[in-house]
């Protein structure tokens, strides 16, 4: 299916380039900024968990009682601490949050002392995250694995329990991944709540309960089915790190992970979420985690028809951050779409062309593809049909995570029997369809060809415009959704600060040390890159 | 007159149904659904189709006759008068009628700290496949977000030259609601600047008739949808350009 469409060469390279050099400028930003989040990441990840009397997160309590320590990083004055109190993490943290406790700038030989221990916390900490991570490859073998494309719905009734209840009964029905939907506006929470959540809004708080209660339930149903059952969250908005730590720590298997996502659609502040990002991917990639993007998003607020080639150069640029947090391409999740307009002409083949051209352009990765949203309509019947056309373009065109669409899209969040009628709609559409790709090809010159030729040009030029731009500047211009983003503005721009030179995170170093690689599956069926092996 | 639904014979009175009762599967189990559309007094009930579709819970597909009917004259309230549209419609009729983006400023006032309301009806991610007013080409939409005095609600919305102002009230303690709601309308008024706006309040609490009493020209309850809101704020605001 790679050479189905006779795609130019030069255009993919220079649109490669391009991305490249985009993200390479914006690097230079992310190594020289640290942000509250990536700090409070940095506890999470020594351990620390709990909540003060008034329910604040102790990583928070630390970090903002550090406040004017942090462009130092938080580990050295931190690590001091227990040394000099004879403290483990979390006890020292209880004693900031006590007010019994304070953390002071290290002078002298005390910083060698705290470095070298911190260097040793760092790996013990990410030894844990590989602990996680080797049992997700032994329940994958014992238990067994999905066919792709892997069926991927949500739950989000906004009660723990209720969602478990409901992931299970989606598995039984089909489903290989279960995403937990998030209370509304957790994005915009400068701290990760504690605790399971029982009456959440539209969802559930990702928090590491939650994380913990539904990983139980979905290996719970996975053992019983003999198919492992992935779990999915949002590492995003104000605290990416921190859950993607948390996501680390109870295994989930995928995450939300986009690096624009928060600054188009949530209006977190750029320059806080490009660094945000970075460390939550670091994390997501020694944890075995696959990334999801969410360029789907940019053709809700922009028109696919026109805009669609926005979807195609966002998935260079998330491609290429991700590859420089890390993250093998196993692992990285690209996200693409197509809103089709159902009064229109033609729109199945110009959904086909844009994601053959998407699968053409990232062999190997596991896109994931998502479903008509923008134009669905309250007549379920209808909608139902729209989404069997999704499903179709889906198993022709190779998509590995397919997002289901639900027939009442439009109305609720999905009752339990609107997913057993959508998983039921995708299984007859791939099961009777899963061989007609190797069975037709694609006519040379024809609409889908051209249209795709011609969506990778605007791509390509769009990146180069980019580039020469940068990044900051072409989103300050709604370059991507037709969203206007202040470089200055937007939610938790306080919260970063320009490192000093002597900045101190031994995790950085930690996190990409002697990591174990490869998926704990074989490559897709039909998949013709071999799963690279990523470098230390 | 009294009317029933229609099949495919006036007055057969044919509902179809789809339901999941959280039963196991069992032999009896179409029997458990027919009597139970028989309770709600549905007759002549036939099952299409009785699922498991988990271990504990089956799913149907059932037709039933009523001979229940209703007469829409009957049918009386105090409704918010707007003409049912979708995201296109709505935007073309500010672009043709208005001729410039329809301005609205919204906010959750004084101590209520709870965003979740007005950030479903504004923010462009929106609500319920519903997106918010920001995603609107034809609007001007700025959320103000949480805890913002009505003064200040309202200096915004007199500097902006705003068509309409959105009020979000999620916190009702002690019907404290009731004391902010009131609030603005009397700052409005002392400042002779209640006609200028089309004022419009949301929250759980909140239904049509209550707002219209405090002096809302509008009141949204739970579930409302962005969509909802949009063409009542274009609906009225053109229509009050027009006769002014």
């Amino acid at each position: 299916m790679n050479d189905a469409l006779r795609l130019n060469g030069a255009l993919v390279d220079r649109a490669r380039a391009a991305a490249d050099a985009i993200a390479d400028d914006i690097q230079q930003h992310i190594e020289r900024h640290t942000t509250d989040t990536t700090e409070r990441a940095t506890l999470r990840l020594l351990g620390i968990a709990g909540v003060n009397e008034i329910d604040v997160p102790l990583v928070n309590v630390v970090v903002e009682q550090a406040r004017e320590l942090l462009p130092g990083g938080i580990m050295r004055p931190f690590v001091d601490l227990m040394l000099q109190t004879g403290t483990s993490a979390q006890q020292a943290a209880e004693g900031v949050a006590a007010g019994e406790l304070a953390l002071a700038e290290v002078r002298g030989e005390r910083r060698a002392a705290a470095e070298a221990r911190a260097e040793e916390l760092a790996r013990e900490g990410v030894a844990r995250i590989d602990a996680v991570r080797r049992r997700r490859n032994e329940l994958v073998a014992e238990t067994g694995e999905a066919v792709k494309p892997y069926v991927y719905v949500i739950v989000a009734t906004g009660n723990i329990y209720e969602d478990a209840a409901q992931a299970k009964a989606a598995a039984r029905a089909g489903a290989d991944v279960i995403a937990v939907i998030r209370t509304t506006a957790q994005s915009l929470l400068d701290y990760v709540p504690f605790g399971e959540t029982t009456e959440g809004f539209g969802g559930t708080y990702a928090t590491q309960e939650n994380f913990r209660l539904m990983r139980a339930a979905l290996d719970e149903v996975g053992a019983e089915l003999g198919r492992y059952i992935r779990l999915c969250n949002y590492a995003s908005g104000l605290c990416m790190p921190e859950i993607a730590t948390m996501g680390a720590l109870e295994r989930l298997d995928m995450m939300l992970n986009d690096s624009m996502y928060g600054i188009i659609f949530r209006n977190i502040n750029m320059k806080r979420t490009f660094v945000d990002q970075y460390l939550s991917r670091l994390i997501n990639a020694r944890a075995g985690i696959i990334i999801n993007t969410g360029e789907d998003n940019y053709l809700t607020t922009a028109d696919a028809f026109d805009q669609g080639f926005t979807v195609v150069s966002s998935d260079f640029i998330n491609e290429a951050f991700a590859l420089r947090a890390n993250l093998e391409p196993w692992q990285i999740g690209l996200g693409h779409a197509f809103e089709i307009d159902p009064t229109k002409p033609d729109q199945v083949i110009y959904q086909i062309a844009d994601a053959q051209l998407v699968r053409q352009l990232f062999p190997g990765y596991p896109l994931k593809y998502m479903p008509p949203t923008k134009y669905m309509p309250g007549d379920i019947f209808h909608g139902h049909i729209i989404d069997g056309m999704f499903n179709f373009t889906g198993i022709f065109t190779g998509q590995e995570i397919m997002l289901l669409g639900m027939l009442t899209e439009a109305l609720h969040t999905p009752l339990l029997q609107d997913r057993y009628l959508s998983i039921k709609n995708a299984k007859y559409v791939f099961e009777s369809c899963r061989d007609l790709a190797s069975e037709v090809t694609f006519k040379p010159g024809g609409i889908i060809e051209q249209r795709a030729n011609d969506q990778l040009q605007k791509a390509a030029e769009q990146l180069e415009e980019v580039r020469e731009i940068g990044l900051f500047e072409a989103l300050s211009r709604g370059m991507f959704a037709d969203v206007k983003r202040d470089p200055k503005g937007g939610r938790g721009g306080e919260g970063v600060f320009a490192l000093a030179a002597d900045y101190f995170n031994p995790f950085f170093a930690a996190l990409r040390e002697g990591r174990m690689n490869g998926a704990p599956f074989g490559p897709a069926p039909g998949s013709q890159a071999p799963h690279a092996e990523g470098g230390h | 007159m009294l009317v029933r639904p229609y099949g495919d014979t006036r007055d057969d009175g044919i509902v179809q149904f789809s339901f999941t009762l959280p039963i196991a599967y069992s032999v009896k189990a179409a029997d458990v659904g027919k009597q139970y559309l028989e309770k709600l007094g549905f007759h002549t009930v036939g099952i299409a189709e009785c699922k498991a579709i988990d271990p504990e819970y089956t799913f149907y597909v059932a037709y039933g006759r009523t001979e229940v009917g209703i007469d829409p004259d009957e049918v009386k309230g105090d409704y918010l008068e707007v003409e049912e549209m979708d995201y296109y419609a709505i935007n073309a009729l500010i672009r043709e009628k208005l001729g410039r983006k329809l301005n609205v400023v919204g906010a959750a006032v004084e101590s209520d700290a709870h965003t979740v309301g007005i950030d479903a009806i504004m923010n462009m991610k929106g609500f319920a496949g519903n997106y918010g007013l920001e995603r609107y080409p034809e609007m001007d939409a700025l959320n103000m977000g949480s805890q913002i005095p009505c003064a200040q609600l309202l200096k915004t919305a007199l500097e902006r030259d705003a068509d309409a102002i959105l009020v979000s009230q999620i916190v009702t303690q002690k019907n404290i609601h009731v004391q902010h709601l009131t609030q603005l309308i009397e700052l409005l008024e002392a400042e002779g600047a209640r006609e200028r706006f089309v004022i419009v309040v949301g929250g759980p609490r909140i239904n049509n008739a209550f707002a219209k009493e405090l002096g809302y020209d509008a009141g949204f309850g739970p579930r409302t949808t962005p969509l909802e809101v949009a063409a009542f704020l274009a609906q009225q605001v053109v229509r009050r350009r027009k006769g002014a």
